[in-house]
């Protein structure tokens, strides 16, 4: 049971992490990701990164989804964006690596501001169906400006450089990725304890009331877009690294779902829900992988079934999450902890 | 500009704009009554081909018996779904509802896959092919008769909102559940009901669709750009489907003939955003006033 966690300053109790528990544990999750890699073999290692990718890409949807209660489906367009910017920026111009890949959220920020501009007017469904079609338009542009996006074809991102040492492998770009993804991470989580992350919250919960309490619904609702596609963006630059070639289809329109689906299935509105979603969803196809594997002997053709299990899973995990569990992994997180803190008690 | 090419151009647009517009109906049906967007239409038009697919050319059916077959098997998908995961989430965030339906598509694909793998199929020719003159303009035989179908079961449908019970009862539903509820409808019943016809409706203009292009697993993406079509139309307008459909059919066949191919999604979406913009309830939708 947790006791003695009174708090006597309001610093104390705004704290992130409030218990020595909370602090314990934390210390244990950063020791694990500095170990990681020294222990993962190389395939993990690119699954670690590609996870890590993805949650910074899920906790900026959550932002806007989560937190503001705009529903958008274009957040892997945004991260095409980012990762075009990264592709251009590093061919044309040769600037440095973290430069790029700030630029690259900045600019998939104003795009985001673009798209975000009919939130004023329209929300809920029609919105989440106004950013289908950005996500439509901008795929267009990526296939057809072709002096900038190459084309179908795509660009090729040279292996990034820092401080004179070459990222190319998933064991360098991991220090580089990890890192950059716990501190928007952190970002976020501080986000939310200010003026500006509490007006989100207050604009979800009830737009009107929002207006009314003084907070100026489009400016908030764009700020809202942009720090979700700088999310996306960044998120973007470091997928262009990590592939080194960006074409149309990285970035199709399933992928917008895909990330719709993490933050639900993690848990919207909650910090923790975008990065357990985005690990589970990312990681189930490949526990898939090793289930049809197992099955080989059995079925032939097991193989073949793959990609098709792969769809019926993804789908059937959405709705399973809707359905039983709407709150998500970090609900089921949540219980769990709360079982210790009253423990010898039931819950 | 050659105006006969032009007519025959915008004569095609009509016809597929019809097709557009009975799958528009799917999702108009669903959400009159169930406040829900159904993405999965595009899905449950895929499986009516390849259900259709499956009774001619698999069992040998013939025709007449093959597509009642693969429609009343859209219905049945349609009364399942509803059933089993629709209706626990009544009363949930629209936006998860929404979600569920784009699982449910997810699920319908992969399902699909598995049974029929991913080759692209043609659908065995039921409609024959001489192709069809109005006044010296050429229209593909497909075509034509997809436009006459998608028309007289639009026409249909709008006979049936206005005379029937249960259209009347769906309306009812639509304006006021518990107004509704209190007049003696059955209320879940009609849900169960819209389910049914609209998924049958979708499962019939899969049929269509298949005849004319062939059916694939990834077919189901027909159903965003039916989906265009309802938001432009108004969400809750039969109407405003059956207007916005021969629109956004219209346009399609101009931006792909006189743009190029792959100018045609990106016209219909920025149509979108633009109508969006204008009227954010659609042309034909019913305007919800918030209060605080």
């Amino acid at each position: 049971m947790r006791i003695a966690t009174a708090k006597e300053t309001y610093i104390a109790d705004e704290g992130l992490l409030t218990t020595r528990t909370q602090r314990a544990w934390m210390i244990v999750l950063a020791l694990v990701l500095v170990l990681a890699p020294f222990v993962l073999n190389a395939y993990w290692l690119y699954l670690a990164c590609l996870v890590a990718i993805n949650v910074a890409s899920a906790t900026g949807l959550n932002i806007l989804t989560g937190y503001t209660g705009l529903v958008s489906l274009g957040q892997a367009a945004f991260m095409g964006v980012g990762a075009y910017a990264v592709a251009f920026l590093d061919g044309h111009l040769g600037t440095p690596f973290l430069v790029n890949i700030l630029a690259a959220g900045l600019v998939a920020a104003l795009v985001g501001v673009l798209v975000g501009v009919p939130s004023l007017r329209v929300k809920g469904l029609y919105l989440a169906i106004a950013t289908i079609a950005a996500s439509f338009i901008l795929h267009f542009v990526f296939t057809n400006w072709v002096s900038v996006t190459g084309g179908m074809s795509g660009v090729n991102v040279a292996p990034a450089r820092l401080l004179g040492m070459e990222l190319a492998s998933p064991f360098a770009l991991y220090f580089v990725i990890v890192p950059i993804t716990a501190l928007m991470v952190l970002g976020a989580a501080n986000l939310f304890r200010t003026r500006i992350g509490r007006a989100f919250i207050a604009i979800r919960d009830r737009d009107i009331s929002a207006e009314v309490l003084g907070i100026p619904l489009l400016q908030y609702k764009l700020m809202s877009f942009a720090l979700s596609s700088f999310y996306a963006g960044v998120a973007g630059g470091m997928w262009a690294y990590f592939f080194r070639v960006v074409t149309p289809e990285s970035f199709p329109f399933a992928t917008s779902i895909f990330f719709l689906a993490a933050v639900i299935v993690g848990g919207l509105g909650t910090i923790l829900g975008p990065i357990l979603g985005a690990a589970f969803m990312t990681l189930v196809p490949e526990l898939l992988k090793y289930v049809v594997e197992w099955l080989g002997p059995v079925f032939p053709n097991a193989g073949a079934a793959l990609s098709p299990v792969r769809t019926i899973v993804f789908g059937a995990l959405i709705i399973v999450f809707l359905v039983f569990e709407p709150q998500g992994l970090a609900e089921i997180v949540r219980r769990i902890r709360r079982f210790f803190h009253l423990w010898p008690f039931k819950t | 500009m050659d105006f006969l090419f032009f007519a025959e151009v915008t004569l095609a647009g009509l016809g597929s704009g019809a097709l557009l517009a009975l799958t528009a109906l799917a999702f108009v049906l669903i959400y009159k009554a169930t406040r829900v967007i159904n993405l999965a239409v595009g899905e449950i038009l895929m499986l009516g081909g390849y259900l259709f697919f499956a009774f001619s050319a698999g069992f040998g059916l013939p025709v007449w018996a093959a597509i009642p077959l693969a429609i009343a098997g859209g219905g049945a998908v349609g009364a399942l779904v509803e059933r089993a995961l629709i209706r626990p989430m009544l009363g949930e965030n629209p936006i998860s509802v929404f979600m569920v339906t784009v699982g449910l598509g997810s699920v319908l694909m992969g399902a699909a896959e598995l049974v029929w793998n991913t080759d692209p199929r043609a659908l065995p020719d039921f409609m024959g092919a001489t192709p069809v003159f109005i006044g010296e303009a050429y229209v593909s035989r497909k075509i034509a008769i997809g436009f006459v179908v998608a028309g007289v079961v639009i026409a249909l449908f709008l006979l049936l909102f206005r005379f029937w019970r249960g259209g009347v009862a769906l309306r009812a539903t639509a304006s006021d559940q518990a107004a509704a509820y209190s007049c003696g409808i059955n209320v879940p019943g009609v849900f169960s009901l819209a389910w049914i016809v609209a998924c049958a409706t979708a499962a019939g203009a899969g049929i269509l669709v298949g005849a004319i292009g062939g059916i694939s697993p990834t077919m189901g993406v027909f159903g965003l750009s039916a989906l265009v079509v309802v938001i432009i139309g108004g969400l809750d307008s039969v109407l405003g489907a059956l207007v916005g459909g021969l629109l956004i059919g219209v346009v399609e066949a101009w931006a792909g003939t006189f743009l190029g191919g792959e100018f045609k999604l990106v016209t219909t979406f920025s149509l979108l955003i633009a109508a969006l913009m204008i009227r954010p309830y659609g042309l034909f939708g019913t305007v919800e006033i918030e209060r605080l």
